[in-house]
């Protein structure tokens, strides 16, 4: 039975839950819950009715139930009667349930509504309060727009009481959140602004979140609030602590107010007119000196308090980054907390400093605390505070620390927690790439990091190690001395064995004069591995085996025996298989002089930025996105740069085996083809053998694994035909319709594929055609959209099903209603199935639905367009992306790309007028995220560099990636 | 801005559950049990903060219910705890001496009160005297507004 039962108990409910609480099982648990329910409808449904407070308990009870994690099918309507009750106690429940289990049914909200509408008009406080809140809770876009103009002059009336203000300025913040292009901006703006004079700090508190929000948005219209904001601090850090009354936390005055204030300030740089800022320099000053000053109270709250506004003050520095004098005292501050016994302060003053450590003024500041911070690394028990260890390392390493950051890193990494080991293989790969002096230094980082956390290396930190290696050649006979000696050990990781033998393939000629490395030493140093691999790694080896074949002349024969065995010949494997087959018949009919040519030293790679630090970025994001689409991305991109478009949408859909190898070192671009072509003269040979598909010929480096599974050598009859099984993902066909609505989707020889789509904030209808080619009727066409993963909550779909059957020559139409509920990455992808002539066909195609598509354009002035650029400056915020033009660098193709794309194109914005600037908001169901653009050409060097800032970084980050593929 | 704030307890019951944001029920039940399993497996004299996704958490213990807020990344972690904190002092200033009972035979009020201070995810009203008078003046209310009510209004 209850300790207390405060206000009016509810004894029904109380036995109910009581009977819960005795349930000795889940079983009995349900068994009472039924047996609940069964009541609560049969009262809710009989003929007498209830009383007011007969339907409250049974709500209550309904609530309860549904808190427990049970589903609720009924009872909502009992709940808007509520609402209409004069009983505060009834009302409240009502407004309690509805807040808890908002359901989108039209029928319903327009009831809750109307209630709402009521309560508001009402001029009672408390019920006024009870409907804001409830507006607040739902936040859906049905009540924004019944409510986002009445609640503005709510909030500014002059009669209206502070509790109201308070709910009415945070509702109004919530529907802004939600719902931004409703909330109506005009002359009740400037009131608002004015809220900061309020003589009651909770008005003031409420208001400078609504503020805050707003003027991340409009910061132009928000101008105001800044000078308002430093003399409302100011006269709360300098008060006495007695001066707040109940305003005053353990001592400390007021400090959600003053938190609340020192962010808004940070939505600013720092104040133009100097007396504002010389005071908000007094502030800020006053606040570090207070740090010093002895407790005023042993509670941990007094601390925190106090704390948590010198962390804030320390942001505003940080983010002003203009006063050297502060930063430095900032940076001792946090100094100070590094050692403090507070596990929370060592936390935060980690965190704090990674911010500090880039900034000019504050960096060599930072780096003096480097041993506290590897003492912490080694010390600290608690895994938040090491990764936040980690992480400072990472931002203070430069030239002058890197060998001991990462030697420490190193160090830590052998005993790291698994959680985070990942992260920290990525760090070390980016720093000992970037910080690099001594490559020989840098190649055995990494042996080292395959060592000790071979596990957790990922494919791009290996790959950047061979591109590295490949392109210096100052460290190959040390890359390929240093990996034969660590093959040596008797348990080694398999990415070793790919790194070693992708060296040794390219470089192993460079040891081989060395006795204890001959030739014949190395190959059965490799090949006594080889059974123990994955099947990925054994073709990588076959590879490096056919080459060794043109480096050393001399075990041939023995590599060929190897080759003709049957594990090789006839492995159960269809790639081992053929690369076996290949490699045997290629050494035995091509003459020295063709081996020479075609399995040539790997040429340089293209610079380009290391896939590492793209991955780290994604890591740190919120949606990760899987690797293999990472990769099979960048290959794409590779392919566009090297063939005409057309072709590559061909052979894209052509291609009838999904490739399980992912790209090395996305080597299927260009200059691989160049370099290993075939010289005319002797070549009849090599043309004979590749015969329609001279791309081919780039599969002979060892590394070129993509290419072996497309276009097959000499076995296209091996390869079924049979269009059954056929997966059509390529990304092409998303980024081909990335800046255009309408086209031909997908073609084969039984049938086409049509789009006409359009988009409409975070709404959008596609039309699908589908024409039957044959003469013949295809049958039991039956399609299916699949949102993978995470998708499914990204967006939501919505198609009726087309007529099973589609005649000869005919075209059937279905529509797609689309709604973007959040940001997400992935293509939905629409499968089709059908017989043709008795065969079932089955193909899968990704859906153009990109997040672009839900682009509004926003048309702005240059200064607006620069002060919101400035905004956005957090390094999260940003992504850039340098790359070569794929396509004629054309001005109004171009522009009209950009349109095409979904943002405004802001004329006479850039001051070079040879740039592009763009600007939009991506409307989704839960945010809108305001995004601008600048895309620099750059003719000379056909490269150009685009750069996107939003206030979310995966939004970034994949608008970035889609427009960078169209140029 | 808070996105979520829940209170469970050592056994890993959920007792309250306040959502700021907009998901679906099916979402809520995976944060919920990952949150409760993560926090519930953190060692002793580690600090209140966990990263998680995007956004941080935030949570501290009183006896055996822990109360834990999802906050976003630019947020005040410091403050949060102490955003914490008084809400445990309003719940004790309005049950006396709050235990864990109080919160589930009386879940509503507790709802009441969380919703008196926060509102939108953004502290509303940290005084504890006004929120304290609020509370006690909707409990007033229950008798006198219902009096005044049903009176005859001719």
């Amino acid at each position: 039975m209850p300790a207390v039962s405060k206000g009016d108990g509810m004894r029904g409910l109380a036995v109910f839950i009581s009977d819960i609480r005795n349930c000795k099982s889940k079983e009995a648990e349900i068994k009472r819950i039924n047996k609940e329910l069964a009541n609560i409808r049969s009262k809710f449904k009989g003929d007498k009715a209830l009383d007011g407070y007969s339907k409250k308990k049974y709500v209550c009870k309904l609530l309860f139930i549904f808190l427990l994690g049970h589903d609720i099918d009924f009872g909502h309507m009992e709940a808007v009667n509520l609402l209409s009750s004069n009983r505060y106690t009834e009302k409240q429940i009502g407004y309690l349930f509805i807040s808890v289990l908002v359901n989108s049914n039209s029928e319903l909200i327009r009831l809750i509504n109307n209630g709402i509408k009521n309560d508001l008009a009402s001029r009672n406080p408390t019920f006024m309060n009870l409907a804001l809140h409830c507006i607040a809770n739902v936040g859906s876009r049905e009540m924004a727009e019944a409510f986002t103009a009445d609640i503005p002059k709510i909030l500014v009336a002059g009669d209206t009481m502070d509790s109201v203000k308070q709910s009415a300025a945070l509702c109004l913040l919530r529907l802004n959140r939600t719902s931004p292009d409703l909330v109506p901006m005009g002359e009740w703006t400037s009131r608002v602004v004015h809220l900061l004079n309020d003589q009651h700090l909770g008005v003031v508190t409420a208001a400078t979140s609504l503020i805050t929000t707003l003027a991340q948005k409009n910061p132009e219209e928000f101008k105001t609030s800044v000078s308002l904001a430093v003399s409302r601090l100011s006269r709360i850090v300098t008060s006495a602590s007695t001066d707040l009354q109940d305003y005053t936390y353990y001592f400390v005055p007021a400090p959600w107010l003053s938190v609340k204030l020192l962010r808004l300030l940070q939505c600013y740089p720092p104040p133009e007119d100097g007396a504002v800022r010389g005071r908000l320099t007094e502030c800020l000053e006053t606040i570090l000196n207070k740090a010093q000053e002895p407790p005023k109270s042993k509670k941990v709250q007094h601390s925190n308090a106090k704390n948590a506004v010198l962390f804030e003050a320390i942001s505003l520095i940080i983010h002003h980054d203009s006063e050297p004098n502060l930063l430095v005292r900032a940076c001792n501050q946090l100094g100070q907390f590094l050692q403090h016994r507070e596990t929370n302060l060592r936390y935060l003053a980690l965190e704090s400093m990674c911010t500090l450590a880039s900034s000019e003024f504050s960096h060599e500041a930072v780096k003096t605390h480097i041993e506290t911070v590897i003492n912490a690394l080694k010390t600290e028990r608690d895994v938040s505070v090491r990764q936040r260890a980690v992480d400072l390392l990472y931002a203070m390493c430069d030239r002058s620390n890197a060998q001991q950051i990462v030697a420490e890193m190193l160090n830590y990494l052998e005993t790291a927690d698994y959680s985070i080991r990942e992260e920290i293989v990525l760090k070390v790969a980016i720093l000992a790439e970037k910080y690099a002096v001594d490559y020989t230094w840098y190649v055995d980082t990494i042996l080292n990091l395959i060592r000790i956390a071979g596990d957790y290396v990922s494919e791009e930190v290996w790959y950047r190690v061979i591109q590295i290696v490949i392109n210096r050649d100052d460290v190959q006979g040390y890359s390929a001395k240093t990996v034969f000696e660590a093959l040596q050990a008797p348990a080694c990781h398999e990415n070793l064995l790919k790194v070693g033998g992708y060296i040794l393939g390219e470089f192993g000629n460079l040891i081989a004069g060395d006795p204890r490395s001959s030739p014949l030493i190395q190959f059965n140093l490799l090949h006594s591995k080889f059974h123990l691999c994955s099947v990925p790694t054994r073709a990588l080896l076959l590879s490096t085996y056919i080459k060794f074949v043109n480096l050393f002349p001399e075990i041939k024969a023995t590599i060929q025996d190897v080759l003709r065995s049957d594990s090789q010949l006839r492995n159960a494997d269809v790639e081992l298989q053929q690369r076996a087959v290949e490699y045997l018949r290629l050494s035995s009919i091509a003459s020295t002089d063709i081996l020479a040519t075609v399995l040539e030293e790997m040429p340089p790679f293209p610079e380009r930025e290391s896939s590492i630090l793209t991955k780290l970025k994604k890591k740190k994001g919120p949606g990760k996105v899987p690797d293999v689409e990472e990769t099979k991305k960048e290959r794409n991109s590779d392919m566009n740069g090297s063939t005409e478009p057309a072709s590559v949408n061909s052979s894209a859909v052509t291609m009838s085996t999904p490739s399980t190898s992912t790209d090395l070192l996305g080597l299927g671009s260009a200059p691989v083809l160049n370099s290993v072509a075939p010289p005319s003269a002797g070549g009849s040979l090599l043309v004979d053998v590749f015969s329609d598909n001279s791309p081919a010929v780039a599969s002979l480096a060892p590394s070129a694994e993509e290419n072996f599974s497309s276009p097959r050598i000499g076995s296209t009859d091996v390869v079924s035909d049979d269009p059954a099984a056929a997966v059509h993902d390529a990304d092409e066909l998303v980024d081909k319709f990335v800046c255009k609505n309408n086209g031909v989707l997908f073609e084969n020889q039984l049938m086409q594929i049509g789009l006409k789509s359009e988009f409409r904030q975070n709404l959008g209808r596609m039309y699908i055609f589908y024409g039957n080619k044959t003469s013949t009727q295809f049958q039991s066409f039956l399609t299916a959209v699949i949102c993978q993963d995470a998708l499914k909550t990204q967006l939501n779909i919505q198609t009726k099903q087309v007529d099973p059957a589609v005649d000869g020559g005919a075209q059937v139409q279905q529509i797609l209603n689309i709604e973007c509920v959040s940001d997400f990455v992935e293509a939905p992808i629409l499968n089709i199935q059908f017989r043709y002539g008795g065969a079932l066909q089955n193909m899968s195609v990704k859906l153009p639905v990109t997040l672009n598509k839900f682009f509004q354009p926003t048309e702005m002035t240059s200064q607006d367009f620069f002060q919101r650029w400035k905004q956005l400056a957090a390094p999260q915020q940003e992504v850039q992306k340098i790359f070569k033009a794929k396509h004629p660098m054309d001005t109004e193709v171009t522009k009209a790309k950009i349109i095409g794309f979904g943002v405004a194109l802001l004329d006479m914005v850039d001051p070079n007028p040879s740039n592009f600037t763009g600007a939009g908001v991506i409307h989704t169901k839960n945010i809108q995220v305001g995004c601008l653009l600048r895309l620099e050409p750059n003719t000379q060097a056909q490269m150009y560099r685009l750069t996107l800032r939003t206030s979310r970084e995966t939004v970034s980050q994949r608008l970035c990636e889609l427009l960078s593929e169209q140029f | 801005m808070m996105h979520f704030m829940l209170l469970f307890s050592r056994q890993g019951k959920l007792r309250l559950q306040k959502w700021f944001i907009a998901i679906g029920e099916r979402e809520k039940k995976k944060i919920i049990r990952e949150m409760t399993q993560s926090v519930l497996a953190r060692q002793p004299k580690t600090c209140n903060f966990m990263d998680w996704k995007d956004l941080k958490i935030v949570y501290k213990r009183y006896a055996s219910l822990y109360i834990c807020c999802g906050m976003e990344d630019q947020d005040n972690e410091l403050l949060t705890i102490e955003i914490i904190h008084r809400y445990v002092e309003l719940l004790d200033t309005y049950f006396g001496n709050v235990c864990e009972l109080d919160i589930i035979f009386n879940f509503e009020k507790a709802y009441f009160i969380l919703d008196e201070f926060l509102m939108g995810g953004e502290v509303q009203e940290t005084s504890k005297l006004s929120v304290s008078k609020c509370i006690e003046e909707s409990d007033l209310m229950q008798e006198t507004m219902e009096e005044y009510m049903s009176k005859p209004a001719f």
